[in-house]
């Protein structure tokens, strides 16, 4: 792809017509609450805009979120738009390997010096020999490109949060792109994948605007993470009615009955699912009949088993109890054996006392 | 470990455990303790048990006193049943309560349970304006009012949540679960233990009374 291609004649040439572009900017302006008047002038920013230069690293990831921009149903305008940036560097993408590869990022690096969005997806080990791209750790590559970023989004829970790599036992010391990198500007953008988008809406908002937009205190993108998964579902009624599904099974199930009982973490998470959805808006987990893992709040995967409701415990009860009320018999026994002996030991004074004076009155 | 992990973990368990370990303590501590042989004759020959019936007859006062205390008998008893219902008819409760014992059972709509909430947390304020008003009547000590703290506090946090007023959902139910952890671990040693005590003290006054030939 020429380097000198706007984004509109890229679209163009992809069969995307302006009209369905204008769409997708209206969509996006929405979601990332951008006033409608700026939409006209958003969309003649983006289609103007030259191919930026992009280098995305992948570390200690599964490459779903890669697949999850990029497989969809039919190539949407968010993974067109994703084509569009993102050639500089890509293990999964790039034509080029090994050392010809590295040399392309060296080069986006040391040409767009300043410029250049790094986007990160992956989770990176503490233990530097646990992951390596041509023979380079990742922290030591997450260090080197991000040094001339103008910015940095990480994209997933594991390089936003750590994600799966950092569940417990967290065997390779694994850290969120946040806790190496703290002189840059970085957008989180988590989800185990994170949707669509919110990763093209957070790129077209910095194309137009030349910033990034505001962040929550989890550095999210207030437009997608502002609102609770449960104040957005389409179950909710059900929840107030009390109306739940007990089994995956049961007539509540076939009913689409609230899921808070099989474990929904809705209530505790951030994302746009239940409004922007999947698959071009056509589901997301719970329309499909399971409860939302809160897959885009940092360690999701050890908050309490996927099944547990959100209000439950997270300790052994049964334990606990039974050390508890062993505890309180033991101490208990303890203070009825010390209260009796006193009361003996009084009784036994009052009746000294009591005697004493006799004694003294027969001698 | 965000606030909410750390409520619904350690402080929630550790609460628990210092309930169950006090209550015990002090049922065993107070119980064990034997009360000397009375050795005079029973003037009623049913003493003990009319002194048992006490139990349940004093639930209500009897008619010499019921126009200076009624006001806070109703206000106590619209109190303890909406608390009830709340504590055991909302859905996240059950919830909490089978992750604890298993057992469960069919939950009340969201609607009862915050217009319970809301009765009980109105009744609440009603009993301590009577306290702060008549403070001859209660001589109030600072463990009245942790009481009452320790009590209204769940009520408010249970329904900010609920409501989603003020900070964030996760933030209202992680104060939530601590209020409730504060209320579990206070309750074996102050007067919220007169959930166990009122039966033994009434039963004990009914038969020393009964005994003594008292009309009870
Ligand atoms: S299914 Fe989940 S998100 Fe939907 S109402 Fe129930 S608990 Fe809330």
């Amino acid at each position: 792809m020429s380097k000198e291609i706007s984004l509109g004649g890229f679209l163009r040439s992809q069969g995307i017509s302006r009209r369905a572009f204008l769409g997708f900017c209206s969509t996006l302006a929405s979601a990332m609450t951008i006033p409608s008047g700026m939409i006209e002038v958003m969309a003649k920013t983006l289609e103007q805009t030259r191919r930026p230069a992009v280098i995305w690293l992948s570390f200690q990831e599964c490459t779903g979120c890669t697949e999850s921009l990029l497989r969809s149903h039919a190539p949407s305008i968010e993974s067109l738009i994703f084509d569009f940036i993102s050639l500089d560097y890509h293990h999964t993408l790039q034509a080029a390997s090994g050392s010809a590869a590295e040399r392309a990022r060296e080069e986006t690096m040391h040409r767009h010096a300043g410029e250049y969005l790094v986007l990160v997806d992956g989770s990176v080990p503490k233990i530097r020999h646990y992951s390596t791209i041509a023979g380079v750790s990742n922290l030591d590559m997450l260090v080197e490109t991000a040094a001339g970023a103008a910015a940095i989004l990480a994209v997933g829970t594991c390089s936003a949060y750590g994600g799966l790599p950092k569940a417990n036992p967290n065997p390779t010391q694994a850290l969120s792109i946040g806790e190496i990198i703290k002189d840059k500007p970085i957008v989180n953008i988590p989800g185990c994948p994170p949707i669509p988008l919110a990763i093209t809406g957070v790129i077209a908002y910095y194309l137009t605007m030349g910033s990034l937009p505001p962040l929550d205190h989890l550095g999210r993108p207030l437009a997608f993470f502002g609102e609770n998964i449960h104040d957005r579902c389409y179950r909710r009624p059900f929840y107030d009615r009390g109306l739940f599904a007990e089994s995956f099974d049961d007539e509540g199930a076939r009913k689409g009955w609230c899921l808070y009982k099989l474990g929904c973490k809705a209530p505790e998470t951030y994302n746009a699912c239940a409004h922007v959805k999947w698959n071009q808006g056509t589901s997301f987990p719970i329309q499909s009949g399971h409860g939302c893992i809160g897959c885009s709040e940092p360690d999701f995967w050890d908050r309490g088993g996927i099944y547990t409701s959100t209000p439950q415990g997270r300790f052994d009860s049964e334990l606990s109890l039974t050390l508890a009320a062993s505890l309180g018999v033991v101490v208990g026994a303890g203070a009825a054996v010390l209260a009796r002996r006193k009361k003996h030991r009084v009784e036994q004074e009052l009746a000294d006392e009591a005697s004493a004076p006799e004694s003294q009155t027969s001698t | 470990m965000t606030l909410l992990d750390y409520a619904r973990g350690p402080v929630i368990q550790a609460a628990l455990v210092i309930m169950i370990a006090g209550i015990i303590w002090r049922l065993l501590g107070v119980l064990v303790l034997t009360r000397a042989a009375d050795l005079s004759r029973p003037r009623d020959a049913f003493g003990n048990f009319k002194g048992y019936r006490t139990v349940f007859s004093r639930a209500w006062p009897s008619s010499e006193f019921l126009t200076a205390t009624r006001y806070q008998t109703v206000m106590a008893y619209v109190f303890h049943l909406a608390t009830l219902v709340v504590v055991i008819g909302i859905v996240p409760h059950i919830e909490f309560i089978q992750g604890l014992t298993g057992a469960s059972w069919p939950g009340l709509p969201n609607g009862v349970g915050v217009a319970c909430g809301i009765i009980a947390l109105a009744s609440l304020v009603a009993l301590i304006m009577r306290r702060l008003t008549k403070p001859a009547v209660y001589c109030s000590t600072w463990g009245d009012y942790f009481a009452w703290f320790v009590v209204a506090m769940p009520l408010v946090t249970g329904l900010m949540a609920f409501a989603h007023l003020g900070p964030r959902y996760e933030t209202l139910l992680a104060l939530h679960i601590l209020a409730a952890a504060l209320f579990f671990a206070w309750f074996p040693f102050g007067k919220l233990m007169h959930a166990f005590w009122f039966v033994f003290s009434r039963a004990q006054s009914g038969i020393a009374y009964a005994r003594k030939g008292v009309q009870i």
